[in-house]
């Protein structure tokens, strides 16, 4: 179907090859080559891994972070197939979310209401070591947030805001039972911030790593406390887990503490460092006083579940811990060179530093970690943290793997996958002997990976999704903006074999994935009316009703198969504030029921069934203006509709509303 | 996967995918690519009366089936293959003719419209008794014609001893997730074209 020459096709991968890098084109193809554009990639069973027959099940949910739009996506594998668009940072005019009044509060921060962000890594919780399908957490890089999705409605029902932080990158990664969520800032920033020359970066700028405390049973996020330490980018991380549960552990770049040209001035050093923080040990010294309760402004936002209603606090202060003061809080692992991501195998003894600007891999050693320390084996101290010895700390090296690793994540067999943005590729080797056994290209341009449990205790293996930044020819062209895709590979076996690529939203950074039978379970089919706790609650269409308080007029709507109650509304004036508080009386899995009023200058309202959603109308001029059900709700869908008469600020019109020409029930 | 896929689509989808994406002339194919003669069928999939869910409110299909009253018409809509119908989206009105209904029908009538052949006739006799939209008691208004899924009209009636369509009166109702049911004591043959 593609118009695509071979011959441009070979040319393009000739620099590749070159490189010694095995890619398969089409004339010089191994019949088993995956990802081949010979039909290789259909040399065997491969539709068939892929295909979920109509009315089947995919065996696992993908969830990918939005990037720039902001949102998740949910994605079941291995069809590839889209589910589901959670809006999480940015508005979701689809159901109204940030434009309804219940969610308007979720958006908010210290620097008022801000309608996006860029989502980057989704996480979900974990109950030893292992993924348990209660919550997924991602990361609002721009404004440093932290939100949480209940994984019962695929919603998002809390937002933390970040203090001290700009461009909170390194997070929202969880330790093995959810004890806490982490939090680097990518960008040093003024501490506290303030009004300071740029150029006294290295002084006044500094770095906060911060540990949000889940709460065990209800997930509510708290910021237990912050490390503040000096002012390097820090970039991922990742928690130990068995022997190193307890730590975690953050790369950095950007040492050099500069804040110009960084593409330049911050590749200098040879090494970087990995943060070990001991954060059981953080917990001793917040027990024994030993923090700083400091003055710092931020949201935290939280949707109930029950009221249906979002609320918004701004907190005053965070704990923070000062290494200097806290000796054997944090150590620094030297690192080859601007470590991207930070990664620990699924034992806990490995912690593999990703050197974008390395050939190789770099891999430490818990246990020679813990020994150094034990030895004081340091190069030198740095604001009171200790900088063990490379020597001491590194267990081996995966040599010469690739150019420009990133990622890596880990199977249930003992072997690590590490992408490689530059040469395009996942290398798969073995993690005690970083000896490398496989190489699959990508196409093109990988970023993160993805293995179902990947990056916990207890992987699930089975399929690793590749996360490529530039697509170029991949697809159909959709003009300049194309999407990016995701590639599915089978692991199973000894060597990775393509099945799958499909496109994904925005810019995913990053997925997780989980097998469906740790989330179906939890499902939650519609809200009962008994249960709905929301202040503009309307319990049947008797109760059904329009109240004008002042200039404001609340609306107490309901909305069944196949009408609004009240449907006919009059006495509404220009100028009013009228406030549209819909329930949806449904108790039927699967029957939403939309509102939308012409004119309104937020979105609709997507109400499930149970629910009690409000939209806000400000009519501006006389005249009488339709409402009407969006969501194809029923047979009768098209005559669910009603009006709403608008008069004069000064008018007469008594306020009056009603549903048929007959009595009501 | 988690269930078993039709190995027939399977095939079909293969054979789609080289025919599409075997684009190379010199692509080695191992003998297991070369597509089967077997043809392919479709999938087989079951309708919406099939969903489980035991949590939403009861559809009008569950709340005959949950009515003891009510099994000779179940028997009859499962005969005519409309369980599908009663469980969609809706809304619907049905006037679901009660175990006494079908005693009163000469005898033999319901065993004939119940064989293979007269699936037909007898699903045109169902729906004779739907009307689309949900009509709750407020609604029947006394001279009001309701159209019925059948094609046909019945009168609405409002009598010193209750509501009756077309003549017979509604002996009770149910409010269903997806519409209402009123109970009736008569079995409604459509006119006759």
């Amino acid at each position: 179907m593609k118009n695509s020459p071979l011959l441009s096709k070979s040319f393009l991968v000739l620099p590749l090859l070159a490189l010694g890098f095995f890619i398969g084109g089409c004339s010089n193809s191994q019949s088993n080559q995956p990802g081949s554009r010979s039909g290789g990639a259909l040399s065997s069973n491969v539709a068939e891994q892929v295909y979920v027959a109509p009315g089947e099940y995919d065996e696992f949910y993908a969830f990918f972070s939005g990037g720039f739009s902001g949102q998740v996506t949910v994605h079941g594998l291995p069809s590839g197939r889209l589910f589901k668009i959670i809006p999480v940072f940015s508005v979701g005019a689809e159901k109204g979310y940030g434009f309804n009044e219940e969610t308007k509060p979720m958006l908010m921060t210290s620097h008022g209401f801000i309608p996006w962000d860029d989502s980057h890594h989704p996480e979900l919780s974990q109950t030893n070591g292992e993924t348990d399908g209660r919550w997924l957490f991602i990361n609002g890089n721009n404004t440093p947030r932290i939100a949480r999705i209940d994984l019962s409605e695929f919603e998002t029902v809390e937002i933390i805001e970040i203090p001290n932080s700009g461009g909170n990158h390194s997070s929202p990664f969880t330790t093995m039972n959810t004890e806490y969520v982490v939090a680097g800032t990518r960008f040093g920033v003024p501490y506290p911030q303030q009004d300071v020359a740029i150029s006294e970066y290295a002084d006044k700028f500094k770095a906060t790593l911060s540990f949000i405390k889940v709460d065990p049973e209800t997930g509510r996020m708290n910021i237990a406390f912050q490390v503040l330490l000096p002012a390097y980018d820090f970039d991922l991380a990742h928690a130990g887990k068995g022997a190193s549960h307890g730590w975690m552990f953050f790369s950095s770049y950007n040492t050099e503490e500069k804040h110009t040209l960084l593409e330049v001035e911050a590749s200098q050093n040879d090494k970087d460092y990995i943060a070990a923080i001991n954060w059981k040990k953080a917990e001793e010294y917040l027990a024994q006083g030993k923090f700083h309760e400091v003055p710092a402004r931020y949201a935290h936002n939280y949707y109930d579940t029950e009221k249906q209603l979002a609320t918004s606090t701004i907190m005053e202060s965070v704990k923070v811990l000062i290494p200097e003061e806290c000796p054997g809080l944090v150590y620094f692992l030297p690192t080859p060179k601007s470590p991207h991501g930070v990664d620990v195998d699924p034992t806990g003894e490995y912690i593999v530093g990703n050197g974008k600007l390395s050939a190789n891999l770099t891999v430490h050693s818990f246990s020679k970690m813990l020994k150094a320390i034990e030895n004081k084996a340091f190069e030198k101290e740095v604001d009171g943290v200790p900088v063990l010895k490379y020597e001491e700390v590194v267990a081996g090296i995966v040599k010469d793997a690739g150019l420009g690793p990133l990622h890596t994540e880990f199977d249930d067999k003992g072997n690590a996958y590490t992408s490689f943005f530059i040469s395009s590729e996942v290398v798969k080797w073995k993690v005690s002997t970083q000896e490398v056994l496989d190489r699959a290209p990508t196409y093109y341009s990988i970023g993160h990976l993805m293995i179902p449990g990947g990056d916990s205790h207890k992987p699930q293996g089975k399929y690793l999704v590749a996360m490529n930044k530039i697509t170029k020819d991949r697809y159909l062209p959709t003009g300049p903006e194309l999407c990016h895709s995701a590639q599915l590979y089978d692991i199973s076996g000894d060597k990775m074999k393509l099945l799958l690529d499909f496109p994904t939203m925005g810019e995913p950074h990053y997925a997780q994935g989980i097998s469906a039978d740790r989330i179906i379970p939890r499902q939650k089919k519609f809200y009962k009316l008994e249960e709905n706790k929301h202040p503009h609650f309307t319990a049947g269409e008797k109760e059904a009703r329009v109240e004008r308080n002042g200039n404001e007029v609340h609306v107490y709507m309901t909305s069944i198969r196949s009408h609004f109650a009240p449907d006919n509304i009059e006495g509404i004036k220009v100028g009013d504030k009228v406030y549209f508080h819909v329930t949806n009386l449904e108790q039927d899995w699967d029957v939403p029921h939309g509102f939308a009023v012409l004119g309104a200058q937020n979105a609709e309202l997507l109400i499930m069934p149970g629910q009690t959603e409000t939209l806000l109308w400000e009519p501006k001029a006389e005249g009488v203006y339709p409402f009407y059900c969006t969501d194809f709700c029923s047979a009768l869908h098209q005559e669910m509709q009603g009006y709403v008469r608008v008069s004069a600020r000064n008018a007469n019109v008594p306020l009056k509303w009603s549903l048929g020409s007959y009595e009501e029930q | 996967m988690m269930k078993h896929t039709t190995s027939m689509a399977k095939l079909l989808l293969f054979a789609a995918g080289l025919f599409l994406l075997g684009s190379c002339q010199q692509a080695q194919q191992d003998s297991s690519t070369t597509p089967t003669e077997e043809t392919a069928t479709s999938i087989e999939t079951k309708g919406q009366s099939a969903v489980q869910d035991p949590d939403s409110k009861p559809n009008i299909l569950q709340i005959a089936i949950n009515s003891k009253d009510h099994s000779t018409l179940v028997a009859a809509v499962q005969a005519a293959g409309l369980e599908d119908v009663l469980v969609n989206a809706g809304p619907l009105t049905v006037f679901a003719p009660n175990n006494a209904a079908f005693d009163k029908l000469p005898e033999g009538t319901l065993e004939e419209l119940t064989k293979p052949e007269n699936k037909e006739k007898l699903a045109g006799i169902i729906k004779f008794h739907a009307s689309p939209g949900k009509y709750t008691e407020n609604m029947l208004k006394d001279g009001m014609r309701l159209f019925q899924a059948s094609g046909h009209y019945v009168k609405v009636e409002r009598k010193d001893d209750g509501i009756y369509v077309n003549g017979s009166k509604l002996l009770g109702s149910v409010p269903a997730s997806n519409g209402i049911v009123y109970v009736i004591e008569d079995v409604w043959l459509p006119p006759e074209e």
